[in-house]
């Protein structure tokens, strides 16, 4: 019997939906957009104030909030066991990149709780990180731009004539900052080491048009479903704010090799840029779904849940095609709550919704 | 994929609105760009074109229409609809 014909508890993290959000209101709207699925939906957040708490419309049911990942193990391990003993969770899927070495340690244990995950290893999460850019461009034969490990903010002075500026300043799980010259890479190397840490890439700056995939493997080198998109509306910090569907098929291709080189596991987001010349670069690829993700199954391909499903241990099966040029345009609302609700969080550290239409 | 087929995949609408599922660029023509696209996803040649449009639109005896034709296919190659191969002669 599938694992998905009972009513389930999905659990979704990475509810700060700001102007540059996070993905789980996006994850939270594609489960409610598969009739398949009628069960509940609970939010993980950081913060009592993760706006994607307050949205009753998009189908939350119950909200937690969670220790931050620089809490450790630990802390995770037994926030999780308190809420699963309050709200027994299915599935749980992690939408943050920095959160996911913890639940990759952990997901053993919330197995044995009866809680499924489909994450990637910890090698396949390593091989993808940023610094490792090159050898995985090698291993899966796609074109990558030549970039340095930095440790030192020195080293933007002595820079070899494969990285000639511009180039892009990169922290190890966020930002990018194009530098017009050393002197700019140095501050943008002590900027993006003050907020994440070291290393820092230096990655060489191409020209082109950028486009992201939303993907999902299948652990065995095969891709379940891709999406590729390109922005059409930038915010002032880059991120899309209105984006549409495309069919290039040399996107596609570049999501399978991924996928066949690393037999990666779960959702991810390839960041590839076409240049003039009509060459795909693999810029970085991210270790978990895109604020965006509904686009997909707004264009045909429900990929978060297609994740439930093989969480749950449904065979893989490919997902139907997608509709090229069906689009998403990002809105800001204000929502209405309740100081009650604030104060349930704030306090208690959970929130029960009665939700819009349910 | 032959020289045309990003061409025929193009999703045109009757107004005139163009998109490219491959890139995701939109593009807005007039009325003789439209006679003209359509022309050449049915793999007419520059002449047969230059006279459907003489036939379909008033146009000045003086106007070069085979000039504007080619200026279009060049358009075209450049967003990668088509290549040089691939048109008809």
């Amino acid at each position: 019997m599938s694992g998905t014909s009972r009513p389930l508890t999905v659990a979704v993290t990475g509810l700060n939906a700001t102007d540059n959000p996070a993905p789980g209101v996006g994850v939270i709207r594609s489960l409610r957009a598969e009739p398949a699925f009628q069960g509940r939906v609970v939010g993980l957040a950081y913060d009592a104030l993760d706006s994607g708490l307050y949205a009753r419309d998009i189908g939350l049911d119950e909200g937690f909030l969670i220790p931050y990942p620089s809490q450790g193990v630990e802390a995770l391990r037994e926030r999780l066991r308190a809420i699963h003993a309050e709200a027994p969770l299915d599935v749980v899927i992690p939408t943050l990149d920095s959160e996911l070495p913890a639940f990759i340690e952990l997901e053993g244990e919330l197995r044995r709780w009866g809680i499924q995950t489909f994450l990637p290893t910890r090698a396949q999460l390593e091989l993808r990180s940023k610094a490792h850019l090159a050898e995985l461009g090698a291993r899966a034969g796609l074109e990558v731009p030549a970039q340095r490990v930095l440790t030192d903010a020195a080293e933007v002075f002595r820079l070899g004539p494969e990285l000639p500026y511009p180039l892009v300043v990169k922290g190890v799980f966020y930002g990018a900052t194009v530098a017009q010259g050393p002197d700019e890479a140095a501050a943008a190397f002590h900027a993006t080491v003050a907020r994440w840490g070291l290393p820092v890439i230096a990655q060489r700056f191409h020209a082109g048009e950028e486009y992201d995939v939303v993907a999902v493997g299948d652990g065995r080198g095969g891709m379940v479903g891709a999406v590729p998109m390109r922005k059409l509306l930038l915010t002032d910090k880059g991120k899309g704010w209105a984006g549409v569907a495309v069919k290039d098929p040399s996107l596609l291709d570049a999501a399978r090799r991924f996928f066949a080189a690393t037999a990666w596991r779960g959702p991810c987001e390839l960041e590839i840029l076409r240049t003039a010349e009509g060459r795909y670069l693999l810029i970085e690829v991210n270790p978990r779904f895109p604020a965006w993700c509904f686009l997909a199954a707004g264009a045909g391909q429900n990929l978060p849940w297609a994740v439930v499903r093989l969480a749950l241990g449904d065979p893989p099966t490919a997902l139907p095609d997608f509709r090229a040029g069906t689009l998403f345009v990002r809105i800001a609302l204000d929502q209405i709550a309740s100081i009650d609700d604030l104060q349930a969080l704030a306090t208690a550290g959970a929130l029960r919704l009665a939700r819009e239409g349910a | 994929m032959d020289g045309t087929q990003r061409l025929r995949d193009l999703a045109v609408s009757e107004s005139g609105f163009v998109f490219d599922p491959y890139t995701g660029h939109t593009f807005s023509l007039n009325q003789t760009g439209r006679v003209v696209l359509e022309a050449l996803r049915g793999g007419a040649s520059v002449d047969q074109i230059v006279a459907d449009l003489r036939e379909g639109f008033a146009v000045d005896p003086g106007t070069d229409l085979a000039r504007d034709v080619r200026e279009f296919l060049l358009l075209a190659r450049e967003q990668g609809w088509t290549t040089a191969q691939a048109e008809v002669p």
